[in-house]
């Protein structure tokens, strides 16, 4: 009996503890998969891929510590890295033009006549589309002979370019290529911003003789403010991450011409001259810091928010 | 309404308007419409010369059909979906957890694990590759999709909870008081309170990361190789390859690649924007 009387106690001592610490408890119960596995395959790895930059390794073996080795041929002589580097800064350049075309579409778009729902969509859903499929689709659109590019160019009496076959045009080509999904994903960013525009500014300023240009820079865009910020980071992101379109529509060529670094790294870590790890993670920890100035301007900015909000 | 309404300008601006339209529209898509007309071309088009002009012949059902019965491309699109389909399920459940606990709970570091989750999405593929593939080769799961799904829902969760955790945010507080009043235990409340409120969220997020994982090529690239587990991301170069130049057959194999995401997003439109739009508004 009295032992009975004893677990029982235990038992419910336990529940009780529960009980009692229930709303501190829960939350980190809720928690433990998710950070879990985000730590292992996500927070981890960064600091992995740190560790293994000091070190030369082909991914099976051995790993040599090398120190600063990597790095320092990585900045002092990488012909391949320093064109990288220019070519991502182009891309960062470049793909922000996504912001101002995706507003102008949305403007455009910021009616209300029949059917203009479709077009909305329509205009839209190059995003969806996978970026192998933008890339090839772009890929033959520029053939010399059979893309229909050329084809209009010599209608306007121009023409033909081989447009990825040039070293000098080739990465623009693919930039253009890339604008394509990013521009629509900022126009429905900003038609949804355009929608919720308060519309009794909108007529005050009208009554204050406000138009066009003015009306836009100073009473519409400040309202746009948040979806002005959200494509900004899609787009940041989006230049930084660039290698699907580089991959299937030049494979870095012609002449390397189109290497950026996502692309440059994944060619060092997985060639088919062997793999070289060390320093394909030291490529990837100068592309992480490149992208941290970005990162911490993105979390502060959203952290003020945060604050504000409490 | 800015600009302003096209009909205040009279029916001949409001004609012109809607006669631009599609104008608009076709030159928009124009590098889509060349693909879609080459994939119903015949193959003696290519080698006459006719690229661009109307097809001679409409060999939809030939150029497709080999698609689906003469070259790899049903396995992709099954492997696909074999990879999309749990990697949603996983994500989305992890993070309606992680939601749940960042969003309703006050507690040391909450914003802190909130903002460690934001700052991991945001993170260059790159800088993950090497120790993510170590680590699925370690556990003898390279070239299988179970690799590849756990990679997903580990990177997805980040996104997820941004979503999930700012959705749960503006829930009625009220509500949750109310049920711990009644003495509801929490992991009840969660079931049987926020989890049927945050319906909309579990919509928009699942159509979402349906076309984010349906469409990643990186990672099918780095952590499998053959048509045993690779997406159709990765198989569509193969598929190239069997048919190299064969410009009607490849046109035809990429749009069957893209269809999934483009028909999930007709069909969910409303849940699609409003979660690709999350923060657009305040």
């Amino acid at each position: 009996m009295a032992t009975i009387a004893t677990t029982g106690d235990h038992a419910r001592e336990q529940r009780n503890w529960y009980k009692r610490n229930e709303i501190a408890a829960t939350p980190w119960l809720f928690l433990i998969p998710g950070v879990l596995f985000f730590a292992v395959y996500v927070i981890l790895p960064i600091f992995q891929s740190v560790w293994i930059s000091f070190h030369e390794w082909d991914g099976l073996g051995e790993k040599t510590w090398v120190g600063m080795a990597n790095y320092e041929r990585l900045l002092t002589d990488d012909r391949k890295f320093e064109v990288s580097f220019w070519n991502n800064i182009r891309w960062l350049f470049l793909y922000l033009l996504a912001i101002p075309a995706g507003l102008f579409i949305a403007l455009f778009l910021n009616q209300t006549v029949r059917g203009i729902r479709i077009y909305k969509s329509l205009f839209f859903f190059p995003f969806v589309l996978s970026q192998v499929v933008v890339g090839l689709v772009f890929s033959w659109f520029y053939l010399p002979r059979e893309g229909l590019l050329n084809a209009l160019l010599a209608v306007v009496g121009m023409g033909p370019v081989n447009i990825l076959g040039n070293p000098d045009l080739a990465t623009y080509g693919i930039i253009a290529a890339g604008l394509w999904p990013q521009t629509a994903y900022c126009m429905i960013l900003y038609l949804t911003g355009l929608n919720a525009v308060n519309p009794e500014q909108v007529e005050a300023a009208r009554l204050d003789g406000a138009k066009g240009w003015n009306m836009l820079w100073y009473v519409i865009l400040p309202q746009l403010k948040p979806a002005t910020f959200i494509a900004f980071v899609v787009t940041i992101i989006g230049a930084l991450r660039s290698f699907d379109l580089i991959s299937v529509m030049t494979n870095g060529g012609p002449f390397g011409s189109t290497r950026v670094l996502s692309f440059y790294m994944f060619e060092e870590s997985l060639s088919e001259f062997g793999f070289r790890m060390g320093y394909g993670a030291a490529i990837a920890v100068v592309l992480f810091f490149i992208m941290l100035g970005f990162i911490t301007y993105f979390l502060w900015s959203m952290w003020r928010d945060e604050k504000e909000a409490r | 309404m800015f600009p302003r309404p096209i009909q205040q300008s009279g029916p001949a601006a409001r004609l012109g308007y809607q006669a631009f339209l599609p104008l608009a529209l076709a030159l928009w898509h124009l590098p889509l419409i060349a693909v879609a007309d080459f994939s119903v071309k015949p193959d003696a088009d290519f080698t006459n010369g006719n690229y661009w002009g109307l097809p001679s012949s409409f060999e939809f059902v030939h150029n497709y059909g080999q698609v689906f019965f003469n070259s790899d491309m049903p396995r992709y699109m099954l492997n696909s979906f074999l990879i999309t389909v749990p990697t949603v399920i996983g994500a989305i459940a992890l993070s309606a957890m992680t939601g749940f606990a960042l969003g309703i709970y006050k507690f040391n570091g909450n914003l802190l694990i909130f903002f460690m989750f934001i700052a991991g999405n945001f993170v260059p593929f790159q800088i993950l590759m090497v120790p993510v593939r170590d680590l699925t080769v370690n556990m003898n799961l390279y070239d299988t999709k179970t690799g590849l799904v756990l990679f997903h829902i580990a990177f997805q969760t980040g996104f997820c909870t941004l979503f999930m955790r700012n959705f749960i945010r503006q829930l009625p507080f009220e509500l949750i008081e109310a049920a711990r009043v009644e003495g509801v235990a929490e992991w009840r409340i969660f079931w049987f309170v926020v989890l049927p409120l945050m319906r909309p969220a579990l919509a928009a997020l699942a159509v979402l990361i349906f076309t984010f994982i349906w469409n990643d090529y990186f990672w099918a690239v780095v952590l499998t190789q053959g048509p045993d587990s690779q997406p159709v991301t990765a198989g569509i170069t193969a598929f190239n390859s069997q048919f190299r130049a064969a410009y009607h057959l490849m046109s035809a194999g990429s749009i069957v690649a893209a269809l999934p995401p483009v028909l999930m997003f007709f069909l969910m439109q409303k849940h699609f924007i409003a979660g690709l739009t999350l923060g657009a508004v305040k």
